[in-house]
């Protein structure tokens, strides 16, 4: 009888032999290839027991927060990107944005009768704190109805947060438009807040519509565990006290801008 | 359908199919990245770190090779597997890392007499001859010792071949494009391999199966 060669069985074993019926028909009936079998299936069986680091539940997520900032913007298909029915309404607010600050320059032009990029760009900077302003206090208001809501009835056992997850939707696609905007403007701790705020955003949208007491729990951990009721508060009074400043200088901006960068 | 419906329907549907959040990144949507990136980083790790053998290296290697696969994202065919895509742009990146590593090494110290097998020189097998161990731990973590000396000594096309198709069950075709190579020649890799780490292994591990057998193991 003719053996099986090494090769033979290397292949056999690890799933890449051409002839695997006849290797096993001759498996079956010679003791001694499969005495060899077994001398590898050892050595395979060993190597096995190497151990592998756990690098953890939330490994993907930590890689997406390490490669995030690193990844270039892509500018896409612009047409695909624009049909999508959710970008539909978020492109509506930018749009109202990028209206309020030609008004809010064409006014500031008159007004002054000097045309400088830099009081543009303080308008357009004005124009963003009280969009962003009024949305994280939407946001806040939104978390903070969530984080209240029970079932009417103990005896119930389904609590419906679909108007909440309704808002948490129209919320998540502003959230994105402002974030993408803050980290355009160089407002790493905005956009940082922003981030965090989208997670939640994004948890609370893709929950079902009914839930039991216990899912709600779950949901309001996550949230208070993110502290992102208290991260939002601290930015939002940041904006209205920027926005009551009105006429800010542009270096007492740079600095506010800095030291939300440490939140 | 309303708009809810259809925005939640959208946002379910990149979160469960690769090709829909490939098409949303294209289309400028950076977001929709990071549900590939969360979702294939686990596995994109274990390739690397049995690539490498080092957690370190391992991570870097996966960064590495997402940010790759973005900057690289238009090239990618829709009908082709994004988790797979992105696998063989780990592998291929390990590959030439684990290269370059050794290139600085031997830039960096010049090969000591009796090293040939890179055996002798293994800092670890120092630390451990010396460590006063328990015997069964001793040869516990001498076994581990060997494994990993073994599979270091394996040239890098071949300690490859041998993680994909053993540990992480490609098929021959997939390492055959990683290596560059033909699936004969590829096939042919992954028996190499075997047989070095069998040649290196099986007088350890033949031991202390027999030992175990005979139940003369501590």
């Amino acid at each position: 009888m003719n053996h099986m060669t090494e090769e033979q069985l290397i292949a056999y074993r690890e799933g890449i032999a051409e002839q695997r019926a006849a290797i096993s028909d001759h498996l079956a009936a010679c003791e001694e290839c499969r005495a060899e079998l077994e001398r590898i299936e050892a050595v395979l069986a060993a190597l096995d027991t190497l151990p592998m680091p756990d690098p953890g539940a939330d490994y993907g997520r930590r890689v997406w927060q390490q490669i995030a900032p690193r990844l270039p913007e892509k500018r896409g298909r612009w047409w695909q990107m624009w049909l999508a029915p959710r970008r539909l309404a978020a492109a509506g607010a930018v749009v109202a944005l990028i209206i309020a600050a030609f008004v809010a320059g064409r006014m500031s032009r008159r007004d002054h009768g000097v045309d400088n990029s830099a009081s543009r760009e303080q308008v357009r900077e004005r124009v963003l704190i009280v969009a962003v302003g009024e949305h994280l206090g939407h946001s806040e208001r939104m978390l903070v109805e969530l984080s209240n809501a029970g079932p009417s009835d103990p005896a119930q056992k389904q609590v419906n947060i679909s108007a909440e997850q309704r808002r948490a939707e129209d919320l998540l696609e502003e959230n994105r438009m402002y974030r993408q905007t803050a980290l355009q403007e160089g407002d790493a701790g905005l956009a940082s807040v922003l981030d965090d705020l989208e997670r939640v955003l994004l948890d609370v949208a893709h929950s079902p519509s009914e839930v039991t007491p216990k899912q709600l729990e779950a949901i309001r951990r996550k949230i208070e565990a993110r502290g992102i009721l208290f991260k939002v508060r601290v930015v939002g009074k940041e904006l209205q006290q920027r926005q009551e400043a009105s006429q800010p200088a542009p270096a007492q901006n740079d600095s506010k801008k800095k030291e939300r960068n440490k939140v | 359908m309303n708009r809810m419906q259809q925005s939640i329907e959208n946002a379910q549907a990149i979160a469960t199919s690769d090709a829909l959040a490939v098409e949303h990144t294209l289309a400028g949507e950076r977001d929709a990245f990071r549900v590939l990136v969360e979702r294939h980083s686990q596995n994109v790790f274990r390739l690397a770190y049995r690539m490498t053998g080092n957690q370190q290296d391992a991570e870097e290697i996966v960064q590495e090779a997402f940010l790759r696969a973005y900057q690289k994202l238009g090239q990618f065919e829709a009908r082709a597997n994004f988790g797979t895509w992105v696998y063989r742009i780990a592998a291929n990146y390990a590959i030439d890392r684990m290269r370059q590593k050794q290139k600085e090494d031997a830039r960096r110290e010049p090969p000591r007499a009796g090293s040939a097998d890179g055996v002798e020189d293994d800092p670890m097998n120092r630390v451990a001859d010396d460590a006063p161990t328990p015997e069964r731990l001793t040869q516990s973590l001498e076994l581990r010792k060997q494994m990993e000396q073994a599979l270091a000594a394996l040239s890098h096309a071949e300690r490859t071949a041998f993680v994909m198709r053993h540990w992480e069950g490609c098929g021959i075709e997939e390492i055959a494009a990683v290596l560059k190579s033909n699936s004969g020649a590829a096939k042919n890799t992954v028996f190499r391999a075997v047989q070095k780490l069998r040649l290196a292994l099986q007088p350890i591990v033949g031991t202390r199966t027999q030992a175990q057998a005979m139940g003369t193991e501590s």
